[in-house]
């Protein structure tokens, strides 16, 4: 992921992080570009899931643009580390619904024999 | 007795004029002595896919043990992100139909190619229309009189030739080496969406450029007609209702939700309740 603290024209990373003053690792604000509530729901979700986070929430500033700030407060672990997890979690549930899909499929087309 | 690591979720509760229990509650810390964070195990045991009814162009299935900001997700994907062909560039030679230009080349793009669109790559703006980012149609009919006619009729039908275009009237023109990897051809989803009327004298002649899209760029690119998910409703009679009471709360609810056996009313199927609370 493409991390920085300031967008160079035209071309933005994924992801950006808020300049943070206290330099505390337990609380930042994360942009999110070209992302909307179907990614942001989820990760607020599964980051809220987490119990060493103290605080998950996610905002879209204005509708007509497409960026999600997601605010992340954990009790000790560093946030990006949280972050990882939710997506690694997040990816790990897609699978298995993918699994789950075909299963589904073999279990319907042996009903209908 | 077993415990439970989690707590029993919350069921959402309609009631006359408001719903409770909207907010999922179920988080780590909520509830103490319950340990209630992800946990992947617990989820795989979980979670069932069960397919209730599947047709040709429609399917319905139940997801149990998912949570709704995954389910929304999946939902928003179908919808906005997973691509398919459109028409996107038409080459107009001839138009001398009634319908505008750009109201016809709008109800082309509307068209669902039956093609799978993994097999193609995105076209970007300064790319080349190939084979491997395009498709190629063409449709040219020119509608005449039709002299064998009888000479009573009204019917357009009889009266002109190719007065009507239909999907079925457009031929595919295999770009490169298409022929090859798209075997079977490619057509339309359905051979009998008319795209335009025409009358003797009038003339079509176009060329049309599909290209694979997404949903959110151009609602034409939405594979799904509509993709929608609900909360099963599940329905609990507190008392037992019997004879003209038992037929009042049948006809409350949607057919087929409650039934009548051995007197009583039984919920028959929850699932074909439309929330519409009438009952109450």
């Amino acid at each position: 992921a493409v991390v920085s603290t300031q967008s160079t024209g035209d071309h933005v990373g994924k992801l950006s992080i808020v300049e943070n003053e206290d330099q505390d690792d337990t609380c930042t604000t994360l942009v999110l570009h070209k992302e909307d509530h179907t990614l942001g729901n989820v990760l607020r979700h599964m980051l809220v899931n987490n119990p060493e986070v103290e605080f998950a929430g996610y905002s879209i500033p204005h509708p007509s643009e497409e960026k999600i700030n997601l605010r992340i407060q954990t009790y000790e672990t560093p946030c990006l580390s949280v972050m990882y997890r939710a997506l690694d979690d997040t990816m790990e549930v897609c699978d298995h619904v993918l699994d789950e899909i075909d299963r589904a499929e073999e279990e319907w087309k042996r009903a209908q024999k | 007795a077993v415990v439970s690591t989690q707590s029993t979720g919350n069921k959402i509760h309609l009631d006359v004029h408001t719903v409770r229990n909207t907010e999922d509650t179920r988080y780590p810390g909520t509830y103490t002595g319950y340990d209630d964070s992800w946990d992947f195990a617990k989820f795989r045991n979980n979670f069932k896919i069960r397919i209730i009814r599947r047709e040709e162009r429609e399917i319905e299935f139940d997801m149990i043990g998912i949570d709704t900001p995954i389910a929304n997700a999946f939902r928003r994907i179908l919808l906005a992100e997973v691509p398919t062909m459109a028409i996107e560039e038409v080459f107009l030679q001839n138009n001398t139909s009634v319908i505008q230009d750009e109201v016809l080349c709008h109800r082309l793009g509307l068209l669902p190619i039956m093609v799978d669109p993994r097999l193609f790559d995105m076209k970007g703006k300064g790319d080349k229309a190939e084979e491997r980012n395009t498709l190629q149609f063409k449709l040219k009919m020119r509608c005449k009189r039709n002299k064998k006619a009888p000479t009573d009729t009204t019917n357009a039908d009889e009266l002109y030739c190719n007065s009507k275009l239909y999907t079925r009237n457009v031929e595919w023109e295999p770009l490169g080496s298409q022929k090859e990897w798209l075997k079977g051809g490619v057509k339309f989803s359905h051979d009998d969406i008319l795209i335009n009327v025409l009358r003797p004298g009038q003339e079509l002649d176009m060329t049309m450029h599909a290209v694979k899209g997404i949903g959110s760029d151009h609602a034409k690119f939405s594979p799904v007609a509509t993709a929608t998910y609900r909360l099963l409703p599940e329905i609990q009679l507190l008392r037992e209702f019997r004879g003209a009471a038992a037929e009042k709360l049948r006809s409350c609810f949607s057919p087929g939700v409650i039934e009548i056996e051995e007197g009583r009313a039984v919920v028959k199927d929850a699932r074909l309740d439309s929330g519409s609370r009438e009952v109450l």
